[in-house]
């Protein structure tokens, strides 16, 4: 992509002048002073993003000895994985004392379900109001996309006391129900745009083929839209495994997911700070997001777009 | 179904129907019903239960005559309007720098976006320990022998706000940048091409051609750090929880507080309603703009 910039007088900068493709010598000033400033200044911002990562990391490698000691940039003198290990099997919130592996299995149930649940509802939500119009429809669907704007806190007690009623407050199922509504909004949309992007042509043949609703989108729409699928997947598992706010209000602490009990065991306020396990918690809670951003890359940039922009 | 002879418009349609079932119950029962259930308990005193004892504004009076949520109103606003504008600023000219046909933009944009997959306790608690005044980054300048350095906005009530400001703009401003380097691809390279040709300095370009061009996304990256910045909560309980004092509280805690720890319903639903007004503040003239002269599906 460098190779486009023809050479300009330095101080202009030189934007888009691929007239017609890559010709032409390579440019000769690899450090002029532009190159020096975009680059340095991306340097240092990247740094700047990178800092925080960095710290984790070696605070979590480190003993509490050479924490207090030493300065929280320094690489750790001597690695040990004992902090990891605590955080994970022995560290205490309130009386338990078995780590965030309890949080973790909760997310992990909780997540799951959710995901599936959320995705399963919304896609078919979108097909319908893509290909099956019926009236009034939109109008649910504008009100649905409307109160994607709602503040939670204005929805959270009427959602308790539904929960009470039906006997699934404080329970895991309680909240996958929770991720379900609140996810429903920017998936419903996100599928709706998909499935109307479709050819009309193939939803008419299939009706004159004589398949019905389900026919039509387990058979046709499904197989055809697994893109959009994954960038859902990307978007619910980043979403629900980050969520703080519903875990705290519909579990109870032995339900609480890995969110709410890395804030509990890292700001409680008896006993000694052990910044060490503190920071191997916290890159334990995050590991699960970054892992899904690393990997998916391009898609996670396409799944946060869709989310963001609206249809 | 369709198959039925009978004209009958209930049954017409009806997998679709019964397939928009959850979408019809969460618009009409969470979404509506659920609003319209706090705005009206706010007006009554509730305390432990809900109870439909009307008080009239009573709670209105109480909850802008309490300190604490007058502080958690002046925190959001400040909060809010630097938010938007280094959002914003931060956000396009990240987007700016790696739109020059640069070496390694993947990866400095991996690396920009990174933070805003993790969560925001994560990031209230890592940004909790780089402003440890005694580890941190203060302790670190401190013991490089500048002795009188002072950085510990997390410790100072007057400042406490703007230590929760970097961590937020440190999680949030990749998703702006993203959203500002799919602008700017979108803009025609010819636009450039006659700028350069009618000799217009980039920094003009960007600023009386480009930007104006790049409105809607200007006003989508607006609307989203507008939204997120209401339901801001996570980040403060994770990096001061709302200390020190009530220095750093925001409405949202201010709600959740009073309907779960207080056992004081009517303060918390008076102060989501006032919540739910800003958005209808902030969303109607916005989707107005977007919607109203043009009716679109």
């Amino acid at each position: 992509m460098a190779d486009l910039a023809v050479p300009l007088p330095a101080a202009t900068g030189s934007i888009g002048l691929d007239a017609s493709g890559p010709r032409g010598p390579k440019p000769r000033h690899v450090f002029s002073r532009r190159n020096i400033f975009l680059y340095g200044t991306l340097i240092v911002v990247a740094l700047y993003y990178l800092l925080p990562l960095y710290v984790m990391v070696v605070t979590s490698l480190k003993g509490m000895p050479e924490i207090r000691l030493g300065n929280i940039f320094s690489p750790p003198l001597e690695i040990t994985f004992e902090p990891w290990v605590k955080a994970w099997s022995s560290a205490c919130t309130g009386l338990n004392c078995d780590g965030l592996s309890r949080g973790f299995w909760n997310s992990v149930r909780i997540t799951v379900p959710s995901v599936v649940l959320s995705i399963a509802i919304a896609s078919v939500n979108g097909y319908a109001l893509a290909n099956w119009r019926f009236k009034g429809a939109d109008t649910f669907f504008v009100i649905l996309i409307v109160g994607a704007f709602i503040p939670y806190q204005v929805m959270i007690y009427p959602i308790v006391i539904i929960l009470r009623e039906i006997g699934l407050y404080g329970s895991l199922s309680g909240l996958v129900i929770v991720h379900s509504i609140f996810g429903m909004p920017i998936l419903t949309l996100l599928f709706r745009n998909y499935f109307s992007s479709m050819p009309e042509e193939l939803f008419r043949a299939a009706r004159v083929d004589g398949a019905g609703f389900w026919g039509i989108y387990f058979r046709i729409m499904l197989p055809m839209s697994l893109p959009i699928f994954v960038v859902a997947i990307i978007l619910q598992v980043t979403g629900i495994w980050n969520d703080f706010l519903f875990g705290v209000v519909y579990t109870r602490p032995d339900t609480y997911p890995m969110t709410v009990q890395l804030n509990n065991i890292v700001n409680s306020v008896q006993g000694v700070k052990e910044y060490n396990v503190n920071m191997a918690a916290t890159i334990l809670t995050g590991l699960v997001p970054l892992v899904v951003y690393f990997i998916s890359g391009k898609l996670f940039v396409r799944g946060i777009a869709a989310g963001a922009v609206k249809g | 179904m369709s198959k039925s002879e009978r004209p009958n418009q209930l049954f017409r349609n009806l997998n679709a129907k019964v397939a928009s079932i959850p979408m019809v119950l969460t618009a009409l029962v969470i979404f509506v019903g659920g609003s319209a259930w706090t705005v009206l308990y706010s007006f009554t005193n509730s305390k432990l239960l809900p109870r439909l004892n009307f008080v009239g504004l009573d709670q209105y009076y109480r909850l802008w005559s309490t300190p604490r949520w007058l502080v958690s109103v002046e925190n959001l606003l400040v909060y809010g309007v630097l938010s938007l504008v280094f959002s914003l600023v931060i956000g396009f000219m990240l987007a700016a720098l790696l739109d020059q046909k640069i070496r390694f933009e993947d990866t400095f944009r991996t690396i920009f976006l990174y933070p805003f997959a993790l969560s925001f306790i994560v990031t209230g608690l890592v940004w909790q320990w780089l402003l440890n005044p005694e580890f941190g980054i203060q302790g670190v300048v401190r013991g490089l022998g500048w002795e009188s350095f002072n950085f510990d906005p997390l410790y100072n009530s007057n400042i406490v706000i703007y230590g929760i400001l970097i961590a937020a703009l440190w999680q949030g401003t990749g998703l702006i940048m993203c959203l500002m380097l799919a602008g700017l691809r979108g803009i025609d390279e010819d636009i450039w091409k006659a700028a350069r040709v009618d000799g217009i300095p980039t920094l003009k370009t960007y600023l009386f051609i480009i930007i104006p061009m790049m409105r809607p996304v200007f006003i989508t990256s607006l609307v989203i750090i507008a939204a997120g910045i209401v339901k801001v909560y996570d980040l403060v309980v994770a990096q001061t929880s709302g200390g020190p004092g009530i220095a750093s509280e925001v409405p949202a805690k201010y709600v959740y507080d009073y309907m779960f720890f207080a056992q004081n319903l009517g303060q918390g639903f008076a102060a989501s309603t006032m919540m739910l007004l800003s958005v209808v503040v902030v969303i109607v003239p916005w989707a107005y703009l977007e919607f109203g002269g043009k009716k679109r599906g």
